[in-house]
């Protein structure tokens, strides 16, 4: 299965989705006027990343800001990661930097929506 | 004053406010968490200003669309930072806004913040994808109430007028 892989810009993350290793990172910011269409093909694919995914998913999410057009677009990516998680066993890391209460805050709003472990992870820089 | 804008909302005249303001923040706030803070906020006004500003009075665009034209305002005044957004809407859209502010303005800290997780899981989207957690969004982080005015202009539209204190 082909790798996603996306260099960012000032208002899209940085992606990277490899099937091999099972590593699916979102970095950066991620604050285009209309998210919808950036997260669609994320989705997509990892609806055909359940078929044959590696025995263990490591998701990296590491964002400095996301505007609440993406909040719904980064829900749906956790909730097509739901949805395959019988196949793979999957974790969330979710990266905040160091007294970046909002970003912690956002990362626990999902952990309580969503059925799949997270990791919080404090950085002191990103 | 940092910035003071009175124009065409276009994608790019955003983009390059939202530019600006980075630049400025980064140059004066060293207070990081601050920065982000401000600087989100002002990602959702400024988004907010470009999805939902209705087009009174402008000037007639060549593709015989008129112009939709806001203000936007952000100040610093002792350790609080001051945002003004005013444009004018329908005035269809007057009494649904006012009822989500006064809902929101209603809420506490952690009413807030339930009232954002129920939103953000309801299923429903809007065109451009947010579905309504803007302004809640904004007051969450803000940690202030929403002040508005609306003012109505004539029969069709009304001026809004919305100010975040952070």
């Amino acid at each position: 299965m082909d790798p996603i892989k996306i260099e960012g810009t000032p208002k899209t993350p940085t992606v990277n989705f490899d099937a091999e290793s099972g590593l699916l990172e979102i970095k950066g910011r991620s604050i285009p006027e209309n998210a919808v269409e950036f997260y669609k093909p994320l989705v997509d694919w990892i609806g055909s990343y359940g078929d044959g995914a590696k025995d263990n998913t490591q998701v990296n999410i590491q964002l400095e800001y996301f505007n609440t057009s993406s909040s719904k677009c980064i829900l749906d990516v956790f909730k097509k990661l739901e949805s395959i998680n019988g196949k793979t066993s999957i974790t969330i890391n979710w990266h905040y930097e160091e007294d970046d209460e909002d970003m912690l805050e956002a990362g626990e709003d999902y952990q309580a929506i969503i059925n799949i472990p997270f990791k919080m992870i404090e950085m002191e820089e990103m | 004053m940092l910035i003071d804008f009175h124009g065409e909302v276009s994608e790019s005249r955003i983009s390059e406010i939202l530019g600006d303001v980075e630049k400025k923040l980064e140059a004066t706030e060293e207070d990081f968490k601050k920065q982000r803070k401000v600087y989100n906020i002002l990602v959702e006004t400024l988004q907010n200003l470009y999805y939902h500003t209705d087009p009174f009075g402008g000037e007639e665009l060549s593709d015989g669309e008129k112009k939709r034209v806001a203000r936007f305002i952000l100040g610093k005044a002792e350790d609080h930072y001051h945002v003004l957004a005013a444009n004018y809407i329908d005035s269809d859209n007057i009494a649904p806004l006012k009822a989500r502010l006064d809902k929101i303005n209603a809420l506490d800290k952690d009413g807030l913040r339930d009232y954002y997780k129920e939103v953000l899981d309801n299923g429903q989207y809007s065109v451009h994808g947010g579905g309504g957690l803007g302004m809640i969004d904004i007051a969450r982080k803000s940690r202030n109430k929403l002040e508005y005015d609306f003012t109505e202009v004539n029969d069709d539209f009304g001026l809004y007028i919305l100010k975040i204190k952070v």
